[in-house]
């Protein structure tokens, strides 16, 4: 049924389409010759092209940031919680882009399109692709919408790491930083858990070598545990526990029961669905398999675990920001244990050893890493604060 | 502006690179980045102020001073500050020192416990002295570390601080002849402008 779009929600949104045919130079030194890429814009931009703000997405976002493609679509765009017309980022004041990342499943050129050399699907051919090729090809993005400096490139997770490429390796083309729920560099155990994911897909017997959608099928299973998986270091123990222990336990008599509700109300005795948890995680699991394509997620794994900005200054990150030139903004939180706050304070850290400015938030949440997604008071109102100073600075500007 | 802000403001270079330990919510940070075009980063574990620091276009940092500023760099800051929190820290003379390794020189002001009228409340009432500026009782007070005009004198010369200029003002933080006489007697608020020797 068609539904009543929300005031403050930027409506209904058509992606666009632009084919790119300047060859693009890979980290690996792979070419890709030409791309589509698929982006949305939010707002207006200005007459002298000012406002123009970019967002990053994540491992498992694509363009469709904010506002609905129908009146049918159940749920808006992945960040519709800080993009729109009196939002923290406020598409009143700003012109808001958000493109598909080479190597995604939203349209833009990826494994899930065909190859035009081959007229095939590039599935697992399609070259591994790092955070610095998707920024630079944000950046060509950029060039084609005529805007020469972003008033600000934020993201959250992978997309904060592309906001700090972005700050690195094009120190006049941004004001401002805005670097959410990131960390410099991942972790041993973030690999592993990228690694797993990864196995997870590689061995479905319906992955053919990457070479499914040939055989007209694809990895359902493999995908499904990988993005279960993933899902668990998205949230918190806290999270998880009131998520799922909200219905038996009655909090304010008997405390919470862990986030042990069972599914039907009695354990099975058997290896079936017992609790809630585990219906709600193969729930989101395939819903994900069906509408994610399984190359994709090897690609953005990957290009998690190479992202190093340090790599080209011997380990030492604050000299890779010794050049930039914009002031940043990092927001962490405190549940997050994927990417926790001492993984933003390296940042911040690193960001003060080479002078520059920096703002640091460190916000009280219960939801993990997921919080950047979450409309939690404080974050909103720090954020919003932020981007209003921002386009103050835009309009004082000679 | 707060007349204590005035005093400081006289020693801060223009340009130069200021850090404000415990900055509130940014009024005096802003206040030099307008008059004297500062570089500047505040410290600040208030949730409050912290929005007030953005809503100013201060540069803020959430970080608790009490562990410590490890993550400074030495002689990176040409100031630094510490208005009213050194009372309020663990370790006021490790911070005191910690200034003074990250920046040229440091701002330090706080509430001197000296003072005629503390002197007085405790001698006549007997009990920890309570007032409109020090309004928390002993026990939930965040003000743990009480000082003296000569208690900080002896630290900095203990730890061989050199004190450039030492101001003392009354609440209203109006100066006078007789507060240069006796500081440690007549001064609300001591103001201090130090360095390493």
């Amino acid at each position: 049924m068609a539904m009543e779009l929300p005031e403050d929600s930027v409506g209904i949104i058509e992606p666009q389409k632009i084919y790119i045919e300047e060859p693009l130079t890979l980290r690996s030194g792979k070419i890709l010759p030409a791309y589509d890429i698929v982006y949305e814009t939010y707002g207006n931009l200005n007459a002298d092209k000012s406002n123009g703000l970019l967002v990053c997405h994540a491992l498992s976002g694509d363009h469709h940031a904010a506002g609905y493609h129908s009146r049918e679509e159940k749920k808006p765009g992945w960040w519709d919680t800080c993009i729109g017309p009196g939002k923290a980022i406020d598409t009143n004041l700003y012109f808001v882009v958000c493109m598909n990342n080479l190597g995604g499943c939203g349209g833009t050129t990826g494994p899930a399109t065909i190859n035009p050399e081959t007229g095939n699907y590039w599935g697992p051919d399609f070259p591994v692709v790092t955070v610095r090729d998707w920024v630079n090809s944000q950046s060509v993005l950029m060039d084609k919408l005529g805007i020469t400096k972003w008033a600000a490139v934020v993201g959250g997770s992978l997309g904060g790491m592309q906001v700090l490429r972005w700050a690195i390796s094009y120190p006049e083309k941004l004001a401002h930083a805005i670097c959410i729920a990131a960390a410099p560099k991942l972790s041993a155990q973030n690999i592993a858990f990228n690694e797993v994911a990864r196995q997870s897909i590689t061995t479905d017997p319906n992955f053919h070598d990457g070479y499914y959608l040939e055989h007209n099928t694809y990895p359902k299973q493999g995908l499904t545990l990988a993005r279960m998986v993933g899902h668990i270091t998205y949230l918190s123990d806290n999270a998880m526990r009131a998520k799922f222990g909200k219905t038996v336990a009655d909090f304010e008599n008997e405390g919470g029961n862990f986030g042990r509700d069972l599914r039907s109300g009695k354990l099975s005795f058997g290896f079936n669905v017992d609790f809630q948890v585990e219906s709600y995680l193969h729930y989101q699991g395939e819903r994900f398999s069906a509408n994610f394509d399984a190359n994709t997620y090897l690609l953005m794994t990957k290009a998690l675990d190479y992202f190093d900005p340090s790599i080209d200054y011997g380990g030492d990150l604050s000299k890779a920001f010794v050049n930039s030139k914009c002031k940043f903004l990092l927001i962490s939180f405190t549940t997050d244990w994927r990417f926790p706050p001492e993984r933003s304070r390296e940042i911040v850290n690193d960001l003060l050893k080479a002078g520059r400015k920096v703002t640091y938030l460190e916000i009280n949440a219960d939801q993990g890493h997921d919080a950047f997604l979450m409309p939690i008071p404080r974050y909103i109102s720090s954020f919003k604060a932020y981007l209003r100073k921002v386009y103050q600075e835009i309009c004082d500007a000679p | 502006m707060r007349p204590d802000l005035q005093i400081i403001q006289q020693w801060i270079e223009p340009n130069s690179r200021v850090l404000d330990l415990g900055c509130g919510d940014g009024t005096l940070l802003h206040y030099l980045k307008t008059a004297k075009q500062i570089n500047e980063i505040g410290l600040e574990i208030d949730d409050q102020n912290i929005l007030r620091c953005i809503e100013h276009g201060v540069n803020v940092i959430e970080q608790n001073l009490d562990q410590g500023l490890s993550n400074f760099q030495t002689n990176s800051f040409d100031t630094v500050l510490l208005t009213q929190t050194l009372q309020a820290l663990s370790n006021p003379d490790q911070l005191v020192e910690e200034m003074l390794r990250i920046g040229k020189n440091g701002i330090v002001t706080f509430p001197n416990f000296g003072n005629w009228k503390s002197r007085i409340y405790l001698s006549t009432k007997g009990r920890m002295p309570v007032s409109k500026f020090m309004p928390n009782a002993w026990y939930d007070t965040p003000n743990i570390h009480f000082c003296t005009v000569k208690d900080f004198d002896t630290l900095c010369q203990d730890r061989n601080i050199k004190i450039l200029t030492r101001t003392v003002v009354d609440s209203q933080h109006q100066g006078s002849w007789a507060m240069k006489a006796w500081p440690n007697f007549l001064g609300e608020i001591a103001i201090y402008h130090i360095t390493k020797n």
